[in-house]
């Protein structure tokens, strides 16, 4: 049977990565509750994060402050990139219905894909953490990996970020009342255009911040836009559409449920998050908690 | 029994506003009812009650001594009670005879037939139906082209199409010109005189109310303040309260 | 005809039969079938599984592919369809993907994530042009049948539930019953495309159940005109056609299919067909019977 150890190292494991899903995830939610945009690029921007990581850091020679560097300066890449797309393409398609904006972001999505391609070749890469987060640190008499004690401050620090911005600042306010109300909004004489940007730019950063963050532990691949989409979108849709607390939910369920399965059932890991979901929905189709739709 | 549709103390409540709280009405056989009331009185809900749209809280909807209240939207259908809309609810990519000819599939029982091809059957029904309403000349046209008073005229066809023996009408006159009006009124008169349809019609239009119902039901507030001949609602003093005077005394 | 140009023309008319069956109920039923790639695959690895798994004789697995995809287009239809449209989708969609983990993850049984390859078909079947034969004889088929269906009642009473369901309730039509019928139907062609795929390429791969191909049988749909019946074959030849001649010039189709998608929408949303079909209602000048 599972030792308590194990599983409580396990679910540690599981929390750091629901973190790095609940940052992509937030964004996608958050996009998505506002300007009504399923972004399937959202998982474009995420892997552009990564492999902008890996490029920072190589150009600065490894250097450790190079490392923190790359966290910091790759998600800016991601919102770049964001930014061309959606003043030049999506700002004119925000009135059409939903399954063009799918399929649209789809296509930005395969256009993406390829242009990492040509950027940074076909190969994987990989990126160290920064030498402060190396290592483990022994949390209770468990040993935790420091980088993942690391995702687990900043997966909160984000939402308490994402919670100030749109309960407290005015453009979270705008935001908030554009995704209930579009029209109304714009008759008040704000510039709703603006405001849409903004909230996108949001959106972006987190995609590529979860990238950039995600890059020490993992290989950065060509298929990580793949996965990570639809991991996003299904907890998005779990926790309800556009409810920040909600991706956060979903994410944790998410992330858990994968590492638990890693010890009970190490061949079909990856099931186990994937029927949480099925379950989930099944129950509450509309997510687990209110979606602002 | 002469009675053909009891509504008994109906009520029916979103979020904890409640939009319809005690409503009654009763439809003779073959006879026209109007249901008549301020904006937000209630009444599409409570058209959407009898109907099956919606699911009330409370009370008895009781149809040819069937209760009705639980039953779903198409199984109200086949019960032989039809309906329109209040906005032009009408099937815009298919023509005109289109539209009509799915209502008659439908009643028909065919609407699950593969294997058939739809554009041969139910000729005959379908341009019967568009004849009587007028609508013969346009059959071929896109139903989303259509005037206004022509979508709400297509309404009445598509629900006619079910041999319906209760027709409820949601504000069918709304938006139309004097004349569309006037064909309008003159439509919902025969199909009860000639055809015996009961008609339950809510509308805003008082001079259609007086032209052809003959009893009326006054929806305040989601409450049934008074139901009886047209006259004797003009005279009642809670009506003309309600009102404020929009009745034409 | 060189074996070469007989293999793209099976190829096209297996992907257009997948995407004619996707726009059955995307097109003319109006529901978000986000995964439709399922049920190709269902179809696909039933076959391979019944031949080299199970040891059934080849057109007993081929003729179990659709049936069993069509179960498992009821199973899931059931479950969706008494949800609205974006929900409806993302419960298939994750329907779907916990479908694709398994298939990816069990290996001894599906071959995990390199497929069945080398499946053994009838000998007859081993050179393309026996293939190619069986290929059309079966899509050719699948699309009278689907054409049928189309134009019947009931295809005629799903374009109406796909216009106004509301209406079409109050008319007397089971509209959740209407839609787990065109799914099934769906379902079951698409299984069939499943298992001529393997015919042709004798090989499975748990892509055929990603929902990236789910996508990119919409666009094949979308490119071609989803309110035509043709539109998603001619999308389809478009595609396929296009992937071979670009694959030869460059490592980047993915890229010019984005671009092909991204200008799709914003100046052909009707797609080729529904272009054609505008361009020729116009030259008659008349409102034409929007029947298809």
């Amino acid at each position: 049977m599972v030792e308590f150890t194990a599983l409580a190292s396990q679910v540690l494991v599981g929390l750091s990565r629901a973190m790095i899903l609940f940052i992509v995830s937030a964004g996608l939610s958050f996009v998505l509750g506002v300007l009504r945009v399923p972004n399937v690029f959202h998982g474009s921007l995420y892997m552009i994060g990564a492999f902008s990581a890996f490029s920072i850091a190589t150009w600065l020679g490894g250097h450790p402050a190079g490392l923190w560097l790359a966290l910091l300066g790759a998600p800016v890449v991601a919102v770049a990139v964001g930014l061309v797309v959606e003043r030049a393409l999506l700002s004119h398609l925000y009135q059409r219905e939903h399954l063009m904006l799918i399929l649209f972001t789809f296509g930005v999505m395969l256009v993406l894909n390829d242009l990492v391609k040509l950027v940074w070749g076909p190969d994987y890469r990989s990126l160290v953490a920064p030498p402060s987060l190396q290592g483990a640190a022994s949390v209770l008499g468990i040993s935790v990996p420091r980088y993942n004690l690391f995702l687990l401050f900043v997966g909160p620090l984000v939402a308490a970020g994402m919670w100030f911005v749109t309960a407290k600042t005015r453009i979270g306010r705008i935001a908030r009342a554009a995704a209930v109300d579009r029209d109304m909004v714009g008759i008040l004489g704000i510039n709703v255009s603006r405001v849409f940007s903004a909230a996108f730019m949001i959106g972006c950063y987190l995609a590529g911040l979860g990238g950039a963050l995600v890059a020490p532990t993992t290989s950065i691949t060509l298929g990580m836009d793949h996965t990570i989409i639809i991991e996003a979108f299904l907890i998005v849709t779990v926790g309800g559409l556009g409810n920040i607390w909600g991706a956060l939910v979903g994410s944790i369920l998410f992330g858990v449920t994968q590492s638990v399965g890693l010890l009970v059932w190490p061949q079909f890991a990856i099931v186990f998050p994937y029927l949480a979901t099925v379950i989930v929905l099944l129950l509450r189709p509309t997510g687990l908690l209110r979606s602002v739709w | 029994m002469s009675e053909m549709l009891r509504v008994e103390g109906v009520s029916k409540a979103f979020d904890g506003f409640r939009a319809v709280r005690g409503a009654n009405l009763t439809v003779a056989r073959g006879s026209i009812v109007a249901v008549i009331g301020p904006n937000g009185a209630g009444k599409t809900t409570l058209l959407n009650l009898i109907t099956g749209f919606l699911k009330a809280d409370g009370g008895r909807i009781v149809f040819e001594g069937e209760e009705i209240s639980r039953l779903a939207p198409h199984e109200i259908c086949r019960r032989r009670i039809g309906r329109t809309f209040q906005l032009a609810n009408i099937f815009p990519r298919l023509s005109v005879f289109a539209n009509v000819q799915v209502s008659v599939l439908s009643h028909q029982g065919r609407s699950r037939d593969l294997l058939s091809t739809a554009a041969r059957l139910a000729v005959r029904d379908t341009t019967a139906i568009l004849e009587s309403t007028g609508l013969a000349a346009r059959a071929r046209h896109l139903a989303g082209v259509l005037s206004h008073g022509d979508q709400r005229i297509l309404e009445i066809a598509i629900a006619l199409a079910s041999e319906p023996r209760l027709l409820v009408l949601d504000e069918p006159t709304a938006g139309m010109s004097p004349e569309d009006t006037a064909a309008t009124t003159t439509l919902i008169r025969h199909l009860a005189r000639e055809r015996g349809l009961a008609i339950i019609l809510c509308e805003h239009d008082m001079d259609v109310v007086f032209s052809v119902a003959e009893s009326v039901m006054v929806l305040h507030q989601g409450r049934t303040l008074v139901q009886g001949a047209p006259d004797v609602v003009r005279q009642n003093r809670d009506v003309q309260d309600a009102y404020l005077g929009t009745i034409d005394a | 005809m060189p074996e070469f140009y007989v293999y793209i023309l099976a190829l096209i008319l297996v992907t257009g039969l997948l995407a004619t069956s996707l726009n059955l109920v995307l097109g003319y039923g109006g529901i978000y079938q986000f995964h439709h790639a399922v049920f190709y695959g269902v179809g696909a690895y039933t076959l391979a599984l019944a031949i080299t798994r199970m040891g059934w004789p080849a057109w007993v697995g081929f003729a179990a592919g659709p049936v069993v995809a069509a179960a498992a287009g009821a199973l899931i239809g059931v479950i969706c369809v008494r949800l609205t449209r974006l929900y409806f989708g993302m419960l298939q969609l994750s329907l779907g993907s916990l479908l694709w983990t398994i298939v990816l993850r069990w290996r001894s049984v599906t071959g995990g994530d390199d497929g069945i390859h080398g499946i053994l078909v009838p000998a007859a079947l081993q050179r393309v042009e026996g293939a190619y034969y069986v290929i059309l004889a079966v899509v050719g088929a699948s699309l009278v049948a689907l054409f049928i269906i189309v134009r019947s009642p009931f295809g005629a009473t799903l374009q109406a539930v796909r216009d106004n369901p509301q209406r079409c309730q109050a008319v007397g039509i089971d509209v959740r019953v209407h839609q787990l019928v065109a799914i099934v139907i769906a379902a079951f062609f698409a299984g069939a495309a499943g298992a001529l795929y393997v015919v042709l390429e004798r090989s499975v791969f748990p892509n055929m159940l990603f929902w990236v191909l789910s996508l990119e049988i919409f666009v094949m749909c979308l490119l071609g005109g989803w309110f035509t019946f043709l539109g998603p074959l001619v999308g389809a030849g478009i595609i396929v056609a296009l992937r071979t001649v670009a694959s030869r010039y460059t490592e980047n189709w993915t890229m010019i299919l984005g671009t092909i998608l991204i200008l799709l929408i914003f100046f052909m949303p009707e797609g080729v067909m529904g272009h054609l079909q505008q361009w020729i209602a116009g030259r008659r000048r008349t409102r034409e019977d929007a029947y298809v």
